[in-house]
């Protein structure tokens, strides 16, 4: 069993992986970096304090007074110079301009100065006398699910899964090329068929660790959950993982060196990164383009992904995304097969 | 009994130069036969089309009895030969065992690993990285995994090119230990030393095709003479003797006017120095350079082509 050359093959593989602490790198520390970044940077704080300015003159002090009241704001007193300054360079949402009637300035267009605008007037009506008719009472929910962390952590996973994919089958198989090694193989009985599916059993073995990795890091630093069922993330990254290992053996096929398979691999790559919905949703993009966005395999691997992940989808209402997921996979790996370069 | 290695009329043309151009060979059973020739012979090619790893254009190929025809009997015949190429990388981050391992998991009958280490002395750097090795430790892992089939026939391609005299050395005695064992072996070389120490029978090769088939001793033989004498003078060509006069000294066969010095054919060397001594005191020319040695394959080559082997 442990002779046989699949089992060989394969071991080939992991180890020329592991033992190279760059690859460990960029398969498993990067995506969790990038996560922590991100989360980090994006987390759901909502707007903070907003800062307003009062401008100097008569009754400032008793406008800068009220406004302190208001739970969300900081008044300060401004020259009409500096004031003026600040208003246009978005440091202060908003400029109170004491008086009969009150002036407020503002750029209509920001949400802060708007939501600055509102409060302000809610206190300053208030100081005059207004009084609330309604009783109301505010309840805060911060829902995991629908931050930021929660959308983005399935899609660093399909992220990955093409990067380790495209770059760990595409790689080694051009460098083998390169080094003569491939064609060295083809002077042993090996059978193709064993070489080809190392790499595939290989990243099937490390694809479990990095999803883990990432999964893992995600529940346990940003409590981001799996709504759906485990083996649903277990079965979509797995057809993910052979998708993107067939069209790395597409792109590594022909390949004669390292420089043109890089190349490819980023003309493959770069699309996806942007149109696929990892970092923020597809959805901005003009709807002419939907379709083509959907079309490519991380659209539709990020979309059931996050499908299971937030939403609790089941495999069954999968079928479209996962049918392009697989269809990619399959072409793929039947094109390269019939083009690839032995020697 | 079918010869191990038979092909007929083989040719290759890439693009725009000639490979190989109608080369006909037949190495025997238990035989150790050396291709050789300069950088472009045509050397590799031949040798990777009797590996069944390049097609031929035309001709026709036989290892083992066994033609090259795909599937399963190529499948089969690729089991009883060993192959070392000669630019074949193997992999950095692996250990020495490791790679033979794997090499050893793609035959049905094979050396166990601690076997093939012993075969080529590799035993003290089983566990060392590929990417450590010495160059010679790196050739003689390659023809372990060449070895670990127990093939019946060695293809080395350049073996030993690059390697110091040590590991030449080393290597020498893994082909021998494997021809003791009743094997054949075919092998390409530029160095006529080797190919003299270690070979039954050589061709030489050039521009793709046989100019001289035998054993080395029959090959030196056919110059006609055992020495060559070499010399070159101080003062230039203003007073050197001309061809003519020195193929008529006693004992001289043939007469070879380098770039920078004169080589002579020799039959009796006793004979043959006094007299070009001589003849040049009566010239008045002075010696810069007076050489004498035992006639090689190299000495063949010249006179077949009247380039020099290494930078021809």
């Amino acid at each position: 069993m442990r002779d046989h050359p699949l089992v060989q093959l394969t071991l080939a593989r992991m180890r020329e992986f592991y033992r190279e602490p760059e690859a460990i790198f960029w398969v498993f520390g990067f995506p969790i970096v990038l996560a922590f970044a991100l989360g980090i940077a994006f987390r759901n704080r909502g707007p903070g304090e907003l800062r307003v300015a009062v401008l100097r003159g008569a009754g400032d002090g008793a406008v800068a007074a009220v406004l302190a009241r208001a739970p969300g704001l900081t008044a300060a007193v401004l020259d009409s110079g500096e004031a003026r300054l600040q208003l246009r360079t978005g440091r202060v949402a908003l400029l109170v301009v004491p008086g009969d009637p009150v002036v407020y300035r503002y750029d209509s267009t920001r949400t802060e100065s708007r939501l600055a605008r509102l409060e302000a007037d809610a206190v300053v009506q208030r100081a005059r006398g207004r009084a609330d008719p309604a009783r109301v009472a505010d309840q805060r929910v911060t829902e995991p699910g629908s931050r930021y962390i929660d959308f983005l952590i399935p899609g660093l996973l399909g992220m990955n899964l093409m990067g380790s994919g495209l770059w760990g089958v595409g790689f080694s198989v051009v460098q083998a090329r390169t080094k003569k090694l491939l064609k060295r193989f083809m002077a042993t009985p090996m059978r193709r068929s064993h070489y080809l599916l190392s790499f595939i059993l290989s990243r099937l073995v490390f694809l479990f660790l990095e999803v883990a990795a990432l999964v893992g890091f995600g529940w346990w630093v940003f409590h981001v959950g799996v709504r759906g069922s485990f083996a649903a993330v277990a079965f979509i990254t797995v057809l993910g993982a052979l998708s993107f290992a067939g069209l790395g053996m597409l792109v590594a096929s022909r390949a004669r060196t390292i420089e043109a398979v890089s190349g490819l691999m980023n003309l493959v790559m770069l699309p996806m990164w942007i149109l696929s919905g990892t970092f923020f949703s597809y959805a901005r993009f003009p709807d002419v383009l939907h379709p083509f966005v959907k079309a490519l395999p991380l659209t539709a691997l990020n979309d059931a992904l996050r499908a299971v992940m937030i939403d609790g989808s089941r495999l069954s209402e999968l079928g479209a995304p996962l049918g392009i997921v697989t269809a990619w996979g399959v072409v793929s790996f039947v094109v390269a097969l019939q083009i690839f370069r032995w020697r | 009994m079918t010869p191990p290695i038979r092909c007929a009329e083989l040719a290759k043309r890439y693009a725009d130069v000639v490979a190989v151009a109608g080369l006909d060979l037949t190495v025997n059973a238990r035989e150790c036969f050396g291709l050789l020739g300069p950088n472009g012979a045509g050397k590799t090619t031949t040798i990777e089309i009797l590996e069944g790893l390049t097609a031929p254009d035309q001709g026709e190929v036989e290892i083992l009895g066994m033609a090259w025809t795909g599937g399963a009997s190529t499948r089969a015949l690729r089991e009883r030969l060993g192959i070392q190429l000669q630019d074949t990388q193997l992999a950095d981050k692996l250990t020495v065992e490791e790679t033979v391992r794997l090499f050893r998991s793609f035959y049905r009958a094979s050396h166990s690993v601690e076997e093939v280490l012993g075969l080529v002395g590799l035993e003290e750097k089983r566990t060392a990285w590929v990417g450590k090795l010495s160059g010679g430790q790196k050739q003689r892992l390659a023809v372990a995994c060449a070895l670990v089939s127990r093939p019946e026939l060695l293809f080395l391609d350049e073996p030993t090119t690059g390697l110091d005299p040590q590991s030449r050395r080393q290597l020498w005695d893994v082909i021998g230990r494997f021809r003791a064992a009743g094997g054949t072996v075919l092998l390409t070389t530029h160095y006529m030393e080797e190919a003299e120490r270690l070979c039954d029978r050589v061709a030489i090769m050039d521009h793709g095709k046989i100019i001289a088939l035998g054993t080395p001793r029959s090959l030196i033989a056919s110059l006609g003479a055992e020495h060559v004498v070499e010399f070159a003078l101080a003062d230039g060509a203003t007073r050197a003797p001309n061809p003519s006069e020195l193929a008529a000294l006693p004992g001289v066969r043939a007469v070879r006017a380098g770039l920078d010095r004169t080589a002579l054919t020799v039959a009796e060397v006793h004979r043959a120095v006094p007299a070009l001594l001589g003849l040049l005191e009566r010239r008045g020319a002075e010696l810069s350079l007076l050489a004498t040695h035992h006639a090689t394959l190299e000495d063949v080559f010249v006179s077949l082509t009247g380039r020099q082997l290494r930078d021809a």
